[in-house]
């Protein structure tokens, strides 16, 4: 297949641009799915930083009971906008913005997305979605204090900037759907002749799915928020007990799109892991159907659970066994997934490159958030922990081990694709191991204190609290090391690493078929797929091709 | 491909009329999503206060509600017209249909201008003192009132917006009778909106 991929003149996209424009405007103004994608990667990575910097804070002020850094208020403002950026500029968007954008369209064989300009479009509305949080935290009336949850009826009450910070989530939302349908439209109308739905690769279909949840979730989110903006602007009285509204309702809507969104976050990192779990076990994916369907069944299920959030809100017995039970459907898929990575791995030749080794680390990781998922999802040890530390760790686990350290698997599995340079492979490892052990110091200790009763959100605490938050305090600033470390070894590479070869890992699937970094079309000559996608007997076939 | 230095060149351009469609379509359904969560509070306030909310409703005026549901339905009409009579290479009567369109959108926001207008003099908008004086039923009903028709007034305010969008590019042939997807899109949002004030005609101006 694919004769004549490489591009004859073989420039890359970072020397060719899609308009006539030369330096910063050919990147501001640019239609190509690859420098969007690389776009989105610089401004996310920039606000995980932020948020980063905003939890490590928080963690040092957590040191010790009493004040130690901030007041109280400070540190109200500080957790939320620790949320609100990792929630909506960070883990949200990221995986698919980045490498749904740069990806998707090499995996299914195309030259673009369906809508390019949309797709710059989405870049702006994210940008200015992120300007206006920033601006909510410099105006009078000061940075929100609300949790990144706005729950009425605090959320109207509070003199911070609430209908500002929120607005900005409504306009991010904006970005998200025009990304998501952007990538189903792709999906439907790109591949390339011969890749029918069995053939694209599992990545394709983790983000079809996610762009689904995209479309069918985030309306509901905006419509949420324009109600509370109304709210506080006018009182209208749909959320507000005096006026005859019902709290409750808010936190309905509110969770009817949030928790899908956990699944806009988790899907694309499981199908990262799809993609390099082949890749480095030298096998095709066991039970190929059952993960790209249970792909589906999350996306499906997930959005009929929300009301697991409200167990203590209110809310009738029978609606709370229900969504009880729908919670522990969820987990099935879930399961399905995680079963089938560990086949494929048996008798493979696995080979424990940094990408691997940071999947490894997710199983792990990810496996411990989905289980303590299930404590906190029965109704009996929900209404113990609900609102303690051990809902923050159970959060943390899913969210920052299992999405987050797919975001550093993917970069380091695509890095040298996207940017044609190689990273240096043992710091890479040493920051693999730094992480796992940081990453449980900072979060494990977490899941005790909520056992023992620590509510989050907390300024102070007792003192019999102290060793744990000390231990996690420490393990904040391992973490903030190993992040440092992960960042430096991609940036010093870029700036002085080696060239990177066409294909370091030995992958099939079509991005690995063409030059590193790819030409500005992806394929000299769109390809025809006559094979699935994770066929290893092509490796042999495939070293005529590079150069 | 031809591969030459210029890079613009080289760039070709994608088109996909299925694709577009399948686009917009999908937008639609966010579109229903996002009312769909204000239909939702309304399902749950009327179950709540049914009493309240057909007292309120009393308030309206429904024959400026029919007014305004008879010129929509017609607009929605001359907007399928234009679509057509662009198909069938008729530019000119294609942008008769479409001013048309235009002229009864405006004439719908006027309607409503005046609709809206007679309830702030009767003092019934959200946090005037009338208001609060009434039952809380009441005071949700016209939150839901003011939010979703106001919502709704937005959408024909952004489809004007889009639909002078098309007249110019019908002038300027950018949208022609082969290459008319993106007419037919601002049609589909244009019955879009219509669609959705059919819903909100019934609840909020007949149900009583």
């Amino acid at each position: 297949m694919a004769n004549g991929v490489i591009a004859e003149n073989n420039r890359s996209f970072f020397e060719e641009s899609t308009n006539r424009h030369s330096g910063i405007l050919s990147w501001l103004l640019t239609t190509d799915h690859k420098r969007i994608g690389i776009l989105y990667l610089i401004a996310i990575s920039a606000f995980f930083i932020v948020g980063a910097t905003f939890g490590i804070l928080m963690r040092l002020e957590l040191i010790a009971p009493g004040e130690t850094l901030m007041g109280p208020q400070t540190y109200n403002s500080f957790f939320t906008l620790h949320g609100v950026i990792m929630i909506f500029l960070f883990i949200v968007p990221g995986l698919p913005a980045i490498f749904g954008n740069f990806f998707l369209p090499l995996q299914i064989g195309a030259r673009d997305v369906a809508f390019p300009r949309l797709n710059l479009l989405s870049w702006y509305i994210y940008i200015l979605g992120a300007i206006l949080v920033v601006t909510s935290l410099l105006l009078p009336g000061g940075p929100v204090d609300t949790g990144w949850t706005f729950y009425i009826p605090y959320s109207v009450r509070t003199g911070t900037n609430v209908s500002l910070a929120i607005f900005a989530a409504f306009v991010l939302g904006f970005s998200s759907i025009l990304t998501g349908l952007n990538f189903v439209t792709t999906v439907h109308r790109m591949r390339a002749p011969g890749m029918d739905f069995f053939r694209m690769p599992l990545f394709v279909w983790s983000m079809y799915s996610t762009a689904w949840i995209q479309i069918i979730a985030t309306p509901v989110i905006g419509i949420t928020i324009l109600l509370v903006m109304m709210e506080r602007l006018f009182g209208i009285g749909i959320f507000d007990p005096s006026l005859g509204g019902d709290p409750i309702l808010y936190q309905h809507l509110f969770w009817i799109y949030s928790h899908p969104a956990v699944y806009i976050m988790i899907l694309p990192a499981m199908g990262i892991v799809s993609e390099i779990i082949p890749t480095f076990a030298r096998r095709t994916i066991f039970g190929y159907k059952a993960i790209a369907f249970s792909s589906l069944a999350i996306a499906f299920v997930g959005y009929l659970v929300w009301a697991h959030h409200m167990f203590t809100s209110g809310i009738s017995d029978t609606a709370r066994w229900i969504f009880s039970f729908l919670t522990f459907i969820v987990a099935l898929p879930s399961g399905v997934k995680v079963f089938n990575w560990v086949a494929t791995m048996y008798k493979g030749s696995i080979d424990p490159k940094p990408p691997f080794l940071w999947v490894m680390s997710f199983i792990v990781l990810f496996s411990i958030g989905g289980l303590t998922g299930l404590v906190v999802g029965s109704l009996a040890t929900d209404i113990h922990l609900h609102d303690t530390y051990f809902v923050v760790a159970h959060f943390h686990y899913v969210m920052f081990g299992g999405t987050g350290t797919i975001f550093f698997a993917g970069l380091y599995y695509w890095y040298p694709k996207m940017f044609g340079k190689m990273y240096n492979i043992k710091v890479a490892n040493i920051s693999v191991g730094l992480f796992f052990v940081a990453f449980n110091l900072l979060y494990f200790p977490k899941f005790i204190l909520g056992y023992q009763g620590m509510p989050r959100r907390y300024y102070d605490y007792l003192p019999e609290f102290t060793q744990l938050h000390l231990i996690s305090t420490i393990g904040s600033w391992i973490m903030g090391i190993t992040l440092i470390l992960i960042f430096a070894n991609l940036i010093y590479s870029l700036l002085k690493g080696a060239k990177a070869p066409q294909n370091p890992w030995g992958g099939v699937t079509l991005e690995w078929h063409i030059s590193s970094p790819p030409p500005l079309e992806n394929f000299h000559e769109i390809p025809y797929v006559d094979h699935e996608p994770y066929d290893f007997s092509l490796l042999e076939k495939m070293k005529n091709e590079s150069h | 491909m031809n591969h030459t230095e210029n890079a613009a060149a080289v760039h070709p351009v994608h088109r996909d009329d299925v694709g577009a469609r399948m686009g917009m379509w999908l937008f639609l359904f966010t579109e229903i999503l996002l009312f769909g969560g204000m239909f939702l509070a309304y399902a749950v306030y009327r179950f709540q206060y049914p009493e309240q909310f057909k007292i309120a409703a009393m308030e309206l005026n429904t024959s400026l509600g029919t007014l305004n549901t008879v010129i929509l339905l017609t607009s929605s009409l001359t907007m399928a017209l234009s679509i057509t009579a662009l198909q069938k290479k008729n530019k000119f009567l294609s942008l008769v249909m479409l001013s048309m369109t235009i002229f009864f959108a405006f004439a719908f926001l006027i309607n409503k201008y005046f609709e809206w207008g007679a309830k702030f003099s009767h003092g019934l908008y959200p946090g005037s003192e009338e208001l609060l004086a009434k039952s809380n039923g009441e005071i949700v009903f016209f939150g839901l009132y003011y939010m979703m028709t106001g919502l709704h007034g937005l959408h024909i305010i952004i489809g004007i917006a889009i639909l002078l969008f098309m007249l110019v590019f019908i002038i300027k042939d950018k949208v022609t009778y082969d290459n008319h997807v993106k007419l037919e899109n601002s049609g589909l949002y244009w019955h879009l909106v219509d669609l959705i004030w059919i819903f909100l005609f019934p609840l909020f101006y007949l149900i009583h």
